[in-house]
């Protein structure tokens, strides 16, 4: 584990280069318990080491891997070097050409709903190879991508691939947990960047 | 309720937990209706929830909700998450510079139906209506999406609904001129910290609730 990624007090304050005091600093202490909350999510999803006791959650490398393509997906962000840092160099090297082919903007996809369908917007829908990954985390990045990019096409299908390629039931929630949360930690960021700037 | 279990490759078969409803009651369109949601994955009963779970719903009386059971799984995340939230949308009484209640609820519904959680937007639209008492404009953004009602509304929803919907999209595509224009309407830093972070949980709020299950009609 990095020295960065959970390191106390606050990985958004590192990355965005806040200090105590300064507006950002401000902004962020005018709502203290979402601004805990969202260091205590990251601790949530990271601290735990693998082989922990009764633990039924994906494995370090797996969460590390998820977290870079899933960043790497929105495009320039501070916290991708913060991700990719922990990763065995030959995973990122294969998560970071698999970010290449599969970046794209979002959201787009097909409706459900059939009132609706006018507002579909078609796309290639990427699916990760299995061959350089193994079969569960090839399974974790298509999933990753069907929630960054298309979450209107979510399915019953895609939680059963899921559970096809070895995902326990606990094991999906905190991999929609990871995707999710972080969709929101790269908006936070780059919307607070913006505000900075905006003052400077 | 009928249910079928369906396999990866969309055949019906060997995957027991995955839930589907062929026989439900969908809705159709982006509504301010009270929605129901059922889940794919079957949650634990309120009755198998441990206490660890519980400390994860922070509110016990979540237990009613399958979509709160559900992430009850991974109790710490749903316990650090449900308080983020509440922090970031249920602070009326001490709105201070920030965004008033109404707009971040407006945030939130913007969010929805940018990535189309039919069920996230009914909730927040719902919210922001009645905060507000402006359902017509809600019901324009429901009706006819982001670009439409930010052209027809005054300024400042307009500059929440455009700065929303920019903080939505992949890539995020919020710039200056988003924080230039809610400036000129009136927000504050705070203000604009507010809808950051309200738009921005609800990137992660609809992808959980669009992955995880999906959205039923109310009992007629």
């Amino acid at each position: 584990m990095s020295a960065t990624l959970l390191t106390p007090p606050d990985l958004l304050d590192d990355v965005l280069g806040v200090s105590e005091g300064d507006a950002i600093d401000a902004v962020r202490r005018s709502r203290p318990a979402a601004r805990e909350n969202t260091q205590a999510t990251l601790t949530a999803l990271f601290a735990l080491e693998d082989g922990a006791d009764g633990a039924d959650v994906p494995t370090l490398a797996e969460r590390l891997a998820v977290a870079t393509f899933v960043v790497g997906l929105h495009g320039e962000s501070p916290l991708l070097a913060v991700y990719a840092a922990d990763l065995d160099p030959e995973v990122r090297d294969v998560v970071t050409g698999l970010v290449a082919q599969a970046v794209r903007p979002g959201p787009f996809g097909v409706y459900r709903e059939p009132g609706l369908a006018e507002e579909s917007v078609e796309g290639p829908r990427w699916a990760a190879p299995t061959d350089a990954l193994g079969p569960r985390l090839a399974a974790a990045l298509t999933h990753a991508a069907l929630l960054v990019q298309r979450p209107r096409e979510s399915s019953p299908q895609a939680l059963a691939a899921l559970l096809a390629a070895g995902w326990s039931r606990t094991e999906i929630v905190t991999l929609s947990q990871l995707v999710a949360f972080l969709t929101y930690q790269v908006r936070v960021v780059a919307g607070l960047a913006v505000l900075k700037e905006s003052r400077s | 309720m009928s249910t079928a279990h369906v396999a990866g490759d969309g055949s019906l078969a060997t995957a027991p937990e995955v839930t589907t409803y062929p026989e439900l009651d969908r809705p159709e369109h982006f509504t301010r209706a009270n929605l129901g949601w059922v889940p794919w994955l079957e949650p634990p009963t309120a009755e198998e929830l441990t206490e660890e779970q519980y400390v994860g719903l922070v509110d016990r009386r979540r237990d009613s909700s399958p979509y709160f059971r559900l992430l009850a799984l991974d109790p710490a995340v749903l316990a650090a998450r449900t308080k983020a939230d509440i922090d970031i949308f249920h602070t009326s009484s001490r709105d201070g510079d920030g965004l008033p209640r109404p707009e971040r609820e407006l945030a939130a519904a913007v969010a929805s139906r940018v990535n189309g959680c039919v069920f996230c937007a009914s909730v927040h639209a719902r919210f922001s209506a009645q905060l507000s008492h402006r359902e017509a404009d809600i019901d324009l953004l429901l009706a006819e999406g982001v670009e439409s009602a930010a052209g027809a509304l005054d300024p400042r929803w307009s500059a929440i609904l455009n700065a929303a919907e920019a903080l939505t999209v992949t890539p995020p595509r919020f710039g200056t001129e988003h924080v230039a224009s809610l400036r000129s309407v009136g927000l504050s830093d705070e203000a604009i910290g507010d809808l950051v972070s309200s738009a921005g949980f609800f990137s992660w709020a609809n992808r959980l609730m669009l992955s995880l299950g999906e959205p039923e009609n109310p009992a007629s």
